[in-house]
């Protein structure tokens, strides 16, 4: 140890390479390359990296990520939401009665849901911090109590369960096309045109591109992605979020106000559903009581994958993102590959419990176990 | 460290490498992809990948069988654009949900690969989506057809045990049968979930809070199994008039037995088998039929159950 007054003996040494890659994500980064070599190798001319194909695997991470973020943030906190499932399928439904059924103008249909969806995420988090039963239990009832309204309302009000017409509902809307719009349409058209993507052969889009456009999803996803980022890791807040979920205890003790910090999380995982809700019924003009089954898990899976510690207190949100992007890879690649349709789940399960391990394995040799 | 990537990456594959082998056994002729809007929980459609599996072996094409795992019809979409860019033949899909996946649809379409909608659509809506035709159960009639029969036979109230209930075209059937009654739906039609223990039970409490109802229509093996042994357990098998939509073994037992009365079979070994004919004949030779194809209904009833009951599960 030398005696300039930059060094400080208490302070480890360590070479800037280990520095650069002592990060959650380092597994999420692996994963991906994994990934990528896996169906580049196996799927490559299977169609998944022509324009289309890029698009289908790209939309469907998009999707897990917008999820995963808000997931990716809350588990850090030291919270689980298994309700997110459920309220995605409850937000494209509520869009749809107040925009559809009620015929209010579409904008404000997607605030009211958004104000009604933040509002019960603010709901799970308040009942989180007051009673202190683990989350895992109080969301688990709100997943049951939102797919059941999800059912119930539209099933009451028209008698049916897939409530269509949004589509219809939203045309000259100023907010809808924000969740619904695909933009650089003219870029597309001139890769179209230049024959570097393929375009329609028949029908009434003939000759305009088969990709005609980047869905504003994708844009959202990078959107979330970028703001979870910053508040994570250059905010005061970011390290009370990282507190909160570390040691609640002592983090109360130097003043960070964890309940504050948890129930605002529970409320951005809502709200991060919300979007996601209100992407797919822009997207496909219709809302159906059985929307978003299963996609707390996803969003969980993609989290564990990119790095996150279950327990909290440890994670990133770009690991969460690439957990999201190697989940919608594999997902999408297995169809590539032409897997039996049988079998599609025991793959997706090995690739998704190899990509753990393998994470868990890169942090224990870097960060020497946390 | 980048050793430490290599190695990590070389593992990745001569782990994954059996798995990806010992799937893509890779048929010379054309390809067609089968996307069905069903959950991997519903048996119902085993028979159409037997169907498919058949008629890809007869035809010497490659077939594909693809679904949604939770029955989601948005992830169904994506499978549908999927399919696209992989660019087979041909797809043959169903209609589940018209707003959802008329899009993906029509870019197929546009793209020059034939589709073929099976089992749920309607005639207009498969007009609206360009494909060549429809190979399927026309819901509302069917049920309409099973609800004349049932007023025919005396009845007057019923319960329609929905299993998907976020299905509105099955929902038809419930609504056919009811307007062939001449009843009202109303509260008749309950939402039964997917687990069998928790249908059996929301059976029961139904009828035992409505004992007056004088039938009951299942919509599949899916509610149907469960609320055989609902009846059995109540004592009423054999006394309460029971209809069910799709045939599987359990059902085509209760007929035997005579607890159910009958089973309307939609045929969907049809549903699978003939598309994939129709398709390869029409990229071969270019011919195709000149309308739609009805695969039912066709009532099922003790007395016809001998081949139904060979292959029941399988290929009925």
């Amino acid at each position: 140890m030398s005696d300039a007054p930059a060094t400080d003996e208490r302070v480890k040494e360590i070479s800037g390479l280990r520095k650069a890659l002592i990060r959650p994500e380092l597994g999420g980064i692996v994963g991906t390359v994994a990934v990528f070599t896996f169906f580049l190798l196996f799927a490559f001319d299977s169609g998944m990296f022509n324009a289309q194909g890029i698009m289908n695997w790209t939309v469907v991470s998009a999707q897990f990520v917008i999820i995963a973020v808000g997931a990716c943030l809350l588990m850090i906190s030291g919270e689980f939401d298994l309700s997110v499932g459920s309220m995605i399928g409850f937000a494209g439904m509520m869009i749809a009665i107040f925009g559809v059924t009620m015929e209010f103008p579409m904008w404000m249909a997607i605030l009211i849901t958004f104000v009604i969806c933040v509002g019960f995420g603010a709901l799970n988090g308040y009942i989180v911090v007051k009673t202190g039963l683990p989350s895992f239990i109080v969301t688990l009832a709100t997943l049951f109590i939102l797919r059941g309204f999800t059912i119930f309302i539209p099933q009451t009000l028209e008698r049916k369960t897939i409530i269509g017409g949004i589509r219809e509902a939203a045309e000259g809307d100023w907010l809808a096309p924000l969740f619904g719009a695909k933009i650089f349409g003219g870029f597309f058209q001139m890769l179209g045109d230049a024959g570097i993507i393929d375009v329609f052969e028949r029908g009434t889009r003939q000759g305009q591109p088969v990709v005609d456009g980047i869905p504003m999803l994708i844009v959202w996803a990078l959107f979330l992605v970028l703001i979870g980022h910053i508040l994570l890791t250059r905010t005061k807040f970011g390290n009370w979020i990282f507190a909160a979920g570390g040691d609640p205890e002592s983090a109360r003790n130097s003043g960070v106000p964890v309940d504050r910090v948890k129930i605002t999380m529970f409320m951005f995982t809502a709200f991060c559903a919300t979007v996601f809700a209100t992407c797919q019924v822009m997207e496909f003009g219709s809302a159906g009581a059985d929307r978003g089954l299963l996609k707390e898990f996803e969003a969980i899976i993609a989290v564990v994958i990119g790095g996150a510690l279950l327990t909290g207190g440890y994670g990133s949100v770009i690991g969460a993102a690439l957990g999201a992007l190697i989940f919608g890879v594999v997902q999408q690649g297995l169809f590539f590959a032409g897997v039996e349709s049988s079998l599609f789940r025991v793959f997706l399960g090995v690739i998704l419990l190899f990509a753990v391990i393998l994470n868990t394995y890169i942090r224990r040799i870097i960060t020497g176990e946390r | 460290m980048t050793s430490l990537m290599k190695k990590l990456v070389l593992a990745t594959a001569i782990v994954a490498a059996p798995f990806v082998t010992a799937t893509s056994a890779a048929a010379e002729g054309e390809k067609y992809i089968l996307v069905s809007h069903a959950p991997d929980s519903d048996s119902w459609w085993n028979t159409i990948k037997n169907g498919i599996a058949l008629a890809g072996e007869q035809m010497d094409v490659e077939v594909e069988y693809r679904n949604p795992p939770t029955g989601d019809l948005a992830d169904m979409a994506r499978i549908i654009e999927q399919a696209a860019a992989s660019q087979p033949n041909g797809i043959i899909t169903t209609l589940a949900d018209f707003d959802v996946l008329s899009g993906p649809i029509r870019n197929a379409v546009d793209q020059g690969i034939n589709v073929i909608i099976m089992n749920s659509g309607t005639p207009e809506q498969v007009r609206e989506v360009g494909a060549l035709m429809f190979v399927g159960q026309p819901e509302y009639d069917a049920g309409l057809a099973a609800g004349l029969r049932a007023k025919g036979d005396g009845i007057g109230s019923f319960v329609c045990v929905n299993h998907v209930i976020s299905n509105t075209v099955v929902g038809e059937r419930c609504r056919g049968f009811a307007d062939g009654l001449g009843v009202d739906l109303g509260d008749s039609m309950i939402d039964s979930g997917q687990d069998p223990s928790e249908i059996k039970n929301r059976v029961i409490a139904y009828l035992t809070a409505n004992p007056e109802t004088d039938a009951i229509l299942t919509l599949g093996p899916t509610s149907a199994d469960p609320t055989i042994a609902a009846v059995k357990e109540m004592g009423i098998a054999g006394d309460i008039y029971f209809g069910t939509f799709d045939l599987g073994t359990e059902i085509v037992n209760a007929i035997k037995e005579g607890i159910i009365n009958w089973g309307i079979d939609q045929q969907p070994f049809l549903q699978a088998y003939l598309p994939v004919v129709v398709l390869t004949n029409y990229d071969r030779y270019g011919v195709l039929p000149g309308n739609n194809i009805n695969s039912g209904p066709g009532f099922v009833t003790k007395d016809a159950l001998g081949k139904v009951e060979e292959f029941a599960g399988q290929y009925r």
